[in-house]
């Protein structure tokens, strides 16, 4: 009988779908702190996006532009609607909004740096502009937040555009908290707060509620600055169709829409995984609301969330974007999560590429953090430089597919130039599946 | 004084005209007639100058004002004086909601009522409101002194930072983490020249004082309930 059963073929043992491996880790975790877990970045969970579309490049009915002889633009001018003095990029790639606090003043330095380099644009965060991220930024996009931290009507007229924060990608309908451990002195005395006490981002502006408020509120900065300034209104893509409307309805110059693999300082991993739609799904709801209202191109629109090549760069605008924005992708650039630190951040219980625990302020790669030793590993220089080959790379990228699709500017891609891997990016993207016309929720199936 | 008048003078022109006073020394009246609700009037200004509006003004009047007195001869909409950065704000009538909010410094005078979440976020500003104040006034509130000589709504302070809140009249209820703190003489003193500058008649003996209790300075799992 021992030896028939020693015979028997076992099954492999089984993991779970539902109940996996990392699920019972968080559900382990859970129960033994009885607080949910606290990260930064944006979704990690596996979505539908650029990478589910292709460019069909030129062919018999498009002829394409030689390689690096034959020009292709990326010049991008935005806040052509309503202020006196638009902004100019040399290319279609800027840099997102990321706070001071967040970030060390050298990472904020070298994104400064980096965006200057590369003829483009940086964002300031929560927590105010710090002088040398405006001293080191050609073009510098000041953020508006319910926060308000450090905002005064001297740096709204320093600022070279006003990005009224509405929402974002990675937490739509969510404030933030910065964590005691990294209220540093001067972090403390931008925000007008103690030191080391956790300091909390509103949710809602303090002092507007709705779009018809939104539109006086506008109409009050624009006042305060002379109707100079671009007005940007960034909205996290929870309702990009309505969302957009409403912000073009209250006077909105550009719309940045960011989906939910936008990064965050800090929220709830529940908040980033399970709110907000795919940035794929987002844009394309927003370039139909500027078309039905007749402003496409005349409000411009930054589309942020997970962006990382040139390909994203070139996919994001055939779908109609004017520009993008890069935030985590900018980090990764200085060095964030760089293997170079695997040792450390073996110490702090993760992997390079995997470190997202940014709300601690152990970084050890020195850029979200407010520690004067583990600040002192970024040189801005060499980051920003880096932060400026990057861009540049992506840039060269774009414009590689952009020629190859027999475009001279990059704003002349469009949804026409790309095919879908999958029924899901067709249906989202509004491009035809590969191999067929069809356009899933289009022609009636 | 020099008049400005909003039946013929357009918003912009307005603002423009009192914004470009900054840098000159020589202390300038200006008086704004037919103001007739309008918004954002005599916003980011920036110079020692005395504006009065004769009537009513809707929202953001004297936004992020520096160095300027305003006063608005009538009542005030939402979020006036907010984001003020120095200067006074006077208000002769009622005042809507989020009067002061995210306020840096200067002096905000409500001679009537103030509605609801009138302070929030204040970051400096001193507010003080001879009526009433509405609900959640002075949520989030960080630095400055709130005065209410009348009283004040639900959930007064909810979510308190370091703002100093004094009532004379009746609280409704106290927000989050905002508690009655001892009246010391040094509160006293701040609470008798806030009184005399916004020119009220009222004693200081016969205010209390709210503060912060900072037990939700740190997150903590065991204060859950009160989120």
């Amino acid at each position: 009988m021992k030896d028939e059963q020693k015979t028997i073929p076992q099954t492999v043992p089984r993991q779970s779908w539902t109940y996996s491996q990392e699920i019972n880790s968080e559900i382990r975790r859970a129960a033994a702190t009885g607080i949910y877990d606290i990260r930064g970045g944006g979704a990690k969970r596996k979505l539908p996006h650029f990478d589910d579309l292709l460019f069909l490049g030129a062919s018999i009915s498009r002829y394409p532009l030689e390689g690096y002889r034959e020009r292709c633009e990326t010049k991008v001018v935005l806040g052509t609607r309503f202020a006196k003095k638009p902004i100019t990029l040399d290319i279609p790639v800027t840099i997102a909004g990321m706070s001071f606090g967040a970030l060390s003043g050298a990472a904020k330095e070298a994104l400064g740096r980096g965006a200057t380099l590369s003829g483009t644009s940086t964002t300031t965060g929560d927590g105010g502009m710090t002088p040398e991220e405006r001293g080191h930024s050609k073009t510098l996009v000041y953020q508006y937040l319910p926060s308000r931290y450090g905002m005064n009507p001297d740096d709204l007229r320093r600022a070279d555009a006003i990005e009224l924060v509405v929402g974002q990608g990675a937490k739509p309908g969510g404030g933030g908290m910065l964590l005691g451990q990294k209220i540093s002195d001067r972090v403390a005395k931008m925000r007008n707060l103690p030191k080391g006490i956790d300091q909390r981002s509103a949710c809602r502006h303090p002092d507007w509620t709705g779009p018809d408020d939104l539109e006086i509120k506008i109409l009050e900065i624009r006042e305060i600055t002379g109707w100079e300034k671009p007005i940007y209104i960034k909205i996290g893509g929870a309702r990009p169709y309505y969302d957009t409307t409403l912000a073009v309805k209250a006077g909105a110059d550009v719309v940045v829409i960011d989906g939910m693999q936008g990064g965050t300082a800090a929220t709830q991993d529940v908040f980033i995984e399970h709110v907000g739609q795919p940035t794929l799904a987002a844009l394309p709801q927003a370039v139909k609301a500027l078309q039905d209202m007749g402003m496409h191109r005349k409000v411009q629109l930054i589309v942020s969330g997970g962006i990382r090549t040139g390909a994203d760069v070139a996919k994001a605008l055939a779908l109609g974007a004017d520009a993008v924005a890069v935030g985590t992708a900018a980090l990764i650039a200085l060095g964030d999560n760089d293997p170079h630190w695997e040792a450390e951040y073996q110490k702090l219980g993760t992997t390079a590429g995997a470190y997202d625990d940014w709300h601690e302020g152990k970084d050890p790669a020195g850029i979200t953090t407010q520690d004067p030793e583990l600040q002192k590993r970024l040189d801005p220089v060499q980051a920003g430089r880096r932060l400026a080959n990057y861009l540049k790379v992506m840039t060269l990228e774009a414009q590689t597919i952009a020629r190859a699709c027999g475009k001279n500017h990059v704003h002349n891609l469009e949804p026409e130039d790309l095919c879908a891997l999958t029924v899901e990016a067709a249906a989202m993207a509004g491009v035809p599946l590969a191999g067929t016309s069809w356009i899933p929720g289009r022609g009636g199936y | 004084m020099q008049t400005i008048d909003l039946a013929t003078t357009t918003l912009r022109d307005l603002n423009a005209t009192l914004q470009a006073t900054k840098g000159q020394t020589n202390a300038t009246a200006w008086e704004i007639v037919n103001p007739k609700g309008s918004h954002a009037l005599a916003v980011g200004l920036d110079a020692p100058i005395e504006v009065t509006v004769k009537g009513s003004t809707g929202y953001y009047t004297a936004g992020m004002n520096k160095q300027a007195t305003v006063t608005v001869k009538g009542s005030a909409g939402p979020g006036v004086a907010e984001n003020m950065m120095s200067g006074t704000v006077i208000i002769e009538g009622d005042a809507s909601q989020y009067a002061g909010a995210t306020g840096n410094g200067g002096l905000l005078v409500i001679k009537g009522n103030a509605s609801s979440r009138c302070g929030i976020s204040m970051k400096g500003i001193n507010i003080v409101v001879h009526g009433n104040i509405g609900h959640m006034s002075a949520f989030m509130a960080q630095s400055g002194n709130l005065v209410v000589l009348g009283d004040a709504g639900d959930a007064l302070g909810d979510s308190l930072y370091e703002a100093r809140l004094f009532v004379r009249g009746s609280v409704k209820s106290l927000g989050a983490d905002c508690i009655e703190k001892e009246m010391r003489p040094e509160h006293i003193a701040i609470l008798q020249d806030l009184l005399a500058q916004a020119g009220a008649d009222a004693k200081p003996e016969e205010f209390k004082r709210y503060g912060s209790a900072r037990k939700l300075y740190n997150f903590n799992i065991d204060n859950a309930s009160a989120y």
